[in-house]
């Protein structure tokens, strides 16, 4: 990032924006590209699935890498589209605070926890 | 000078501060407004439905016993909570990720193609995505149900 404090502070605007905006933007091409290829497979199945079919579409080490990164993804989109969320409707300092963390406990909870689900199988 | 002016303008309604109670349900959405709002809405369901859906990525793809778990949970129920309204849960979600896909990829065609910025296409589109994203949640909402 370019220098940011001093006299080149920015003290107008929402600079930050535009960087934010593209990565919610790429995150969510990702994702539906992962929903894509995932769609794709379970299409591509034949007969009723079962366990064997469903964990065996993420049993690859390519899928598997792939859904690594797109819960990475999910995660970066998510924490975006929430801290919008709470920028526009929660005014009280302190309150938009507890929620920024509550925000970012939930998210890195979840992604901890499908990760660990991703490559125990 | 401007007192003779301001007298011949029609007065229209000014909103400095939006009233949920007094204002929103007066207030005319156009339906590219319904569906950015509902994109919203379905955004912060599935962030407050993420550990659920964890849940299923977990016991789905984990083991054999908890695949088992994870049928049951919908056939018979889980947590003293009946099938049926886990089965809702996930409708609700089948519905956010929808509209969110679908409005997604319309905001993303709109960012790229300077052509579908008009409010025509923004009229259009947003009936386009509500149609798909609700017809696809009644079909699916269906099979999940066992009507077919």
């Amino acid at each position: 990032m370019t220098v940011n404090y001093g006299s080149k502070r920015l003290a107008v605007g929402a600079h930050y924006g535009l960087r934010d905006w593209l990565a919610q933007r790429i995150t969510a091409a990702l994702m539906a590209l992962f929903t894509a290829i995932l769609l794709l497979q379970v299409v591509l199945i034949q007969g009723p699935i079962g366990y064997d079919q469903w964990s065996g579409i993420f049993s690859p080490q390519w899928m598997k890498a792939l859904t690594f990164t797109t819960m990475i993804a999910l995660l970066y989109h998510v924490w975006i589209g929430m801290r919008d969320i709470w920028m526009d409707y929660i005014k009280p300092v302190w309150l938009r605070l507890v929620l920024h963390v509550f925000t970012i406990v939930w998210l890195l909870a979840c992604t901890g926890w499908s990760m660990q689900a991703l490559w125990r199988f | 000078m401007s007192e003779s002016a301001t007298n011949t303008v029609k007065k229209r309604p000014e909103f400095r501060n939006i009233n949920a109670f007094k204002d929103l349900p007066t207030y005319r959405l156009p339906v590219a407004g319904i569906v950015s709002i509902l994109h919203r809405i379905s955004g912060l369901i599935m962030f407050f439905l993420m550990p659920f859906i964890v849940w299923m990525f977990d016991t789905s793809v984990s083991s054999e016993i908890s695949f088992s778990k994870f049928k049951s949970a919908f056939n018979i129920g889980m947590l003293g909570i009946p099938g049926a309204l886990w089965k809702l849960a996930a409708l609700a979600l089948m519905w956010a990720f929808l509209h969110h896909l679908i409005a997604g990829l319309r905001h993303l065609w709109m960012d790229t193609h300077h052509e579908a910025t008009s409010k025509e296409f923004g009229k259009s589109s947003a009936v386009v995505t509500l149609a798909v994203s609700i017809g696809l949640t009644l079909i699916l909402g269906a099979k999940l149900f066992g009507l077919y």
